[in-house]
């Protein structure tokens, strides 16, 4: 940076005689261009954070302001740990993580690959596959619930046409079985052009001379798929798993419009648990120290998984 | 023309031309039943089979701009004959208009907080992108990665302390609130974003600009700006679909005079049971936007997902 010209005519010149001829040193607009953004992610992300950290270690109640507030050490911690309703909460966001990444993985690769075949109109089509991704998940969510209605509902129509099944003998979002599919369906559809759209970078950024050599050299197309193809695309694949499974257990809005968390809580991931002990049951305490023990899972997981990240890169 | 082992045949481009389109038609079946459940009427919404063909009717709309009251059959024909088309399809349902419904307010709403926001982020982000592709930044890269990072933490982890000091601060239920909570989050893509942009601006145009006699600011929005102007634009889109669609902090810390769309939308109840395609007709009204948007955009828009998602 220092080594352009006008850093180095700037550098020659004493300070106060820079500042009369450019206004401000640069060294000034810097922290006056930086400043306002730090100073907003602190007051709206990392003060809140800290303030929940401190929540996390008293028994406060957020409805009950008068009550006075003790420090307890780890005992909602503790506490947590041994609950069987946050175990089973995260056992239905682990079940709506790994099937909503195993289907949008497999469908928005193989669309990548497909659009890659640069047919004519390719761009058009993929915008339009592009669309429910720029949506509101909570509005889309709502209207979902419509289309699985058990009498009257699209969905179950279509799967009656081609089934034969009896249109009400199945309630896709009030049976236990079948609400954890439910949700998967809808984020299936609503996030595979996420996935799809970074593998066709990925498909994209890969050189055609590499093919060229390998058809000079006779590899199988087969071949030249899974050691060209896949490897290449690998790196960028594990990106998108990476962006999806954030947010995906991060999910709530549309889940919450969807089912609820019900029937029962089957569907009740860790967000809506955390939002129901938060500000329904307004256990302000205990329910920070679960934000607390998500966001460290989020964090420690996110890292661990870049890090494998990185070595598939490096090789 | 020129041949290239690595294209693809013809009859490749035709099966996966075909593959392609089929699951991008089964894909628009969900929105295109939103746009057309909100021109049923109510009994057409609900009929088994889902109907397919059916007489189009602007009940929907009308029933998301109003409210109506029953009345008495008697007290139906002794009123004035209707005014305009919202009152006849209401009086066919032996009601009448009461008064305008809290839509239009919460649309508006969405309006202002989601400009409001995407304004604050862009003018943040694009000086604080400049800074740090230009200056000199001590731990530039630790602070680059905390801007990022603030985006991992989930929404409701937050949610708590930012509920109870905006109780403090009354900003809770305000625009300037929430204008401020959806700037937080989303300066750090845009600074990312707005970064690389600004990156591959070449430093020698202000550099000429500098030795011209500007100063760093007539050189900054002079000459740095209007080249980073597509960049700024296309990151701008990003901001305003994801204030314009955000649901968690909206439900939480809102519940009248700021209160967005999403939230709302499926709060919307007809008599006896919800009025579905009232709320189609708010899905509508809210969705299409961001979809012709997103068709008329596709270049930038495209770009910008995977730009944004490769580069971190």
């Amino acid at each position: 940076m220092s080594d352009s010209t006008a850093d180095k005519l700037a550098q020659k010149t004493p300070r106060r005689v820079a500042r009369k001829i450019k206004g401000l040193s640069d060294r000034a607009i810097a922290w006056l261009f930086v400043g306002p953004t730090i100073f907003l992610l602190l007051a709206v992300n990392i003060f809140p954070l800290l303030w929940t950290i401190n929540l996390s270690f008293t028994n406060f109640k957020a409805n009950r302001i008068n009550r006075e507030v003790k420090y307890i050490g780890l005992r909602n911690y503790e506490r947590i740990l041994g609950d069987s309703d946050i175990w089973l909460s995260m056992q239905a966001t682990a079940h709506f993580l790994f099937w909503t990444l195993f289907f949008q993985v497999l469908i928005g690769f193989a669309l990548a690959w497909l659009i890659n075949r640069k047919f004519r109109g390719n761009d058009l089509w993929t915008t339009i596959i592009v669309l429910p991704m720029m949506l509101s998940p909570a509005v889309v969510g709502n209207f979902w619930t419509f289309l699985y209605q058990p009498q009257i509902g699209l969905f179950n129509y279509i799967i009656t046409f081609f089934t034969g099944a009896d249109p009400s003998s199945f309630e896709m979002l009030g049976s236990v079985d079948l609400a954890p599919w439910a949700i998967v369906i809808v984020d299936t559809w609503m996030w595979t052009p996420f996935v799809m759209l970074i593998c066709l970078a990925g498909l994209r950024s890969i050189p055609d001379y590499i093919y060229e050599a390998a058809e000079i050299d006779r590899a199988s197309k087969l071949r030249q798929f899974f050691t060209i193809t896949i490897p290449m695309v690998l790196p960028f694949l594990m990106l998108a798993i990476l962006f999806r499974g954030i947010e995906n257990f991060k999910m709530f809005d549309l889940v919450v419009q969807l089912t609820g968390g019900g029937p029962g809580s089957i569907t009740e991931m860790a967000s809506i648990n955390l939002k129901r002990e938060a500000f329904e049951k307004w256990r302000t305490g205990y329910s920070s120290a679960f934000a607390i023990i998500l966001f460290v899972t989020v964090f420690g997981l996110a890292s661990i998984y870049v890090k494998a990240l990185n070595k598939v890169k490096e090789r | 023309m020129s041949y290239s082992i690595t294209e693809p045949s013809n009859g490749q481009k035709w099966i996966a031309g075909t593959l392609v389109i089929l699951y991008a038609v089964i894909t628009m079946i969900p929105l295109l039943w939103i746009m057309m459940t909100s021109f049923k009427t109510p009994p057409d919404s609900i009929s088994y089979p889902p109907k397919v063909f059916y007489e189009p009717s602007l009940e929907g709309y009308v029933n998301l701009f109003t409210t109506r009251t029953r009345v008495s059959p008697e007290k139906l024909a002794s009123l004035p004959p209707p005014a305009n088309f919202a009152e006849e399809i209401v009086r066919n349902r032996d009601m009448v208009i009461a008064g305008p419904s809290k839509f239009g307010g919460r649309f508006l709403n969405s309006v202002i907080i989601g400009f409001g926001s995407t304004f604050l982020s862009i003018f943040l982000g694009t000086l604080a992108a400049y800074a740090f592709s230009r200056f000199k930044i001590p731990l530039a890269d630790d602070l680059l990665f905390f801007i990022l990072s603030t985006r991992m933490m989930p929404p409701i982890a937050v949610a708590i302390p930012i509920f109870l000091m905006y109780r403090k601060l009354g900003l809770s239920d305000t625009h300037l609130g929430m204008i401020l909570l959806y700037t937080a989050v989303n300066i750090s893509l845009a600074v990312w974003l707005l970064k690389g942009f600004i990156d591959e601006i070449p430093r020698e145009y202000e550099e000429a600009a500098l030795i011209d006699g500007y100063t760093r600011f007539q050189a900054f929005y002079k000459v740095v700006l209007p080249q980073a102007a597509t960049g700024i634009a296309s990151t701008a889109i990003f901001c305003l679909i994801f204030a314009w669609n955000e649901y968690a902090f909206a439900v939480l810390l809102t519940s009248g005079t700021a209160q967005t769309a999403p939230p709302f939308i499926p709060t919307i109840i007809g008599v006896g049971g919800l009025d579905w395609p009232a709320i189609a007709a708010g899905a509508t009204l809210f969705l299409l936007p961001v979809m012709i948007f997103t068709v008329m955009l596709r270049k930038h828009l495209l770009r910008g997902i995977t730009f944004g998602a490769v580069r971190k």
